[in-house]
């Protein structure tokens, strides 16, 4: 099918979709008024029966503590597709060599860079560890501070501390830790099936609302999600700088 | 309904978003058209939670029974970004093997080298 002919047909097709999607919009319940009972339901439920303040990472880990297993099941399977699809081809030696002499000598950046990256790793580090530490008690959780954990090593690699981040991300020991915070999820669902009544079923004491080690499994669950994100998102962005290390060494 | 301005947004972002990926002449152009395709998916989960007059869901330091925003749509809506995420990041992965094979990112070109 030519370009033109294909542009007709999307923009007849879009302009179908946009007058279903309005008419659909007509349906949806008044912004402001959410139907159902469960916005009342959550906040209460979570805060009574299990001491967690932030409703929404009690309904990840609690509520929909099993749609959440799968959820980190996808980013591991991902993080795998990624590097699988990356790692392929890496098979040319001399270009593998070229791109190892590039790392040691690590690619040109300002200073103005090496600083502000220097300056904010550790800042960043230590809120990625807040953020999923205190999952349960204020915003945040594992998926969030994982990825901020995570960016804290970009910021290594975009100060131009290539060799550097070579350092701190030994491969292996980031595929381990991505399996290890995946299987401890696992192990801690089943841990409700062994300990409590059910799957996900809470088996830890639930502590007082509002202090760090409070919330059962909630928290516990939240730190595994957070090295699970940490190593899958770190595996993923170190296998694209990998590809831009080649890349950079064709030229 | 009243108000409906936030849904429309989301139809807008679909739209242009889909528009983006119809027209792209670039994989990697294309992949993030789908981002704001999907963006459209979080204002509209977003939106049908919000209550007017609500607090966030954060009960450290309101009392207990303050009406709050629906808090089930942010955690879907925090689903939709991990798995808004991953699809990213594998459709780049296999962009850049698109272009390492065809040594093209344009996906009319990959069409006809396939034959």
């Amino acid at each position: 099918m030519s370009r033109r002919a294909r542009l007709v047909l999307g923009l007849g097709s879009l302009a179908a979709l946009a007058v279903l999607a309005v008419w659909a919009v007509g349906g949806l319940p008044d912004v402001g008024h959410p139907r159902g009972p469960y916005a009342d339901l959550a906040p209460r439920i979570m805060l009574d029966e299990r001491h967690v303040t932030n409703t929404v990472t009690g309904v990840t880990f609690d509520l929909r503590g099993f749609d959440t297993l799968g959820e980190e099941l996808i980013l591991f399977v991902a993080a795998l597709g990624a590097a699988v699809l990356l790692r392929a081809q890496r098979d040319e030696r001399a270009e593998e060599e070229a791109a190892a002499a590039e790392e040691r000598r690590g690619p040109e950046t300002t200073d103005a860079l090496r600083a502000l990256g220097a300056v904010l790793v550790g800042p960043v580090l230590l809120l990625g560890v807040y953020v999923v530490a205190h999952g349960a008690l204020t915003p945040g959780g594992g998926f969030q501070g994982g990825v901020l954990l995570a960016g804290a090593l970009l910021l290594v690699y975009a100060a131009g501390q290539v060799a550097a981040v070579q350092r701190v991300r030994p491969v292996a020991f980031v595929e381990v830790a991505d399996a290890v915070g995946a299987a401890s999820y696992v192990l801690l669902a089943v841990g409700g099936l062994v300990f409590g009544v059910a799957a996900m079923d809470n088996f830890l004491p639930l502590g007082t609302a509002g202090s760090l080690l409070s919330g059962g499994i909630v928290p516990v669950l939240s730190v595994a999600v957070g090295v699970e994100v940490t190593a899958a998102v770190t595996l993923i962005l170190s296998e694209f700088v990998d590809q831009m290390m080649l890349r950079g060494s064709d030229r | 309904m009243s108000g409906g301005l936030a849904y429309l947004v989301a139809v807008w972002l679909l739209l242009v978003g889909l528009y983006g990926v119809i027209t792209s002449r670039h994989l990697v152009h294309l992949v993030l058209c789908l981002g704001v395709m999907q963006a459209s998916t979080y204002v509209l989960l977003l939106a049908i939670g919000w209550r007017a007059g609500g607090q966030a869901p954060i009960f450290v330091d309101i009392p207990p029974r303050t009406p709050v925003v629906d808090p089930v749509v942010q955690a879907l809506t925090l689903t939709d970004v991990v798995v808004e995420a991953t699809v990213v990041a594998v459709l780049l992965a296999l962009t850049v093997q698109a272009h390492k094979r065809f040594g093209t990112c344009d996906p009319d070109e990959l069409g006809v080298l396939r034959g």
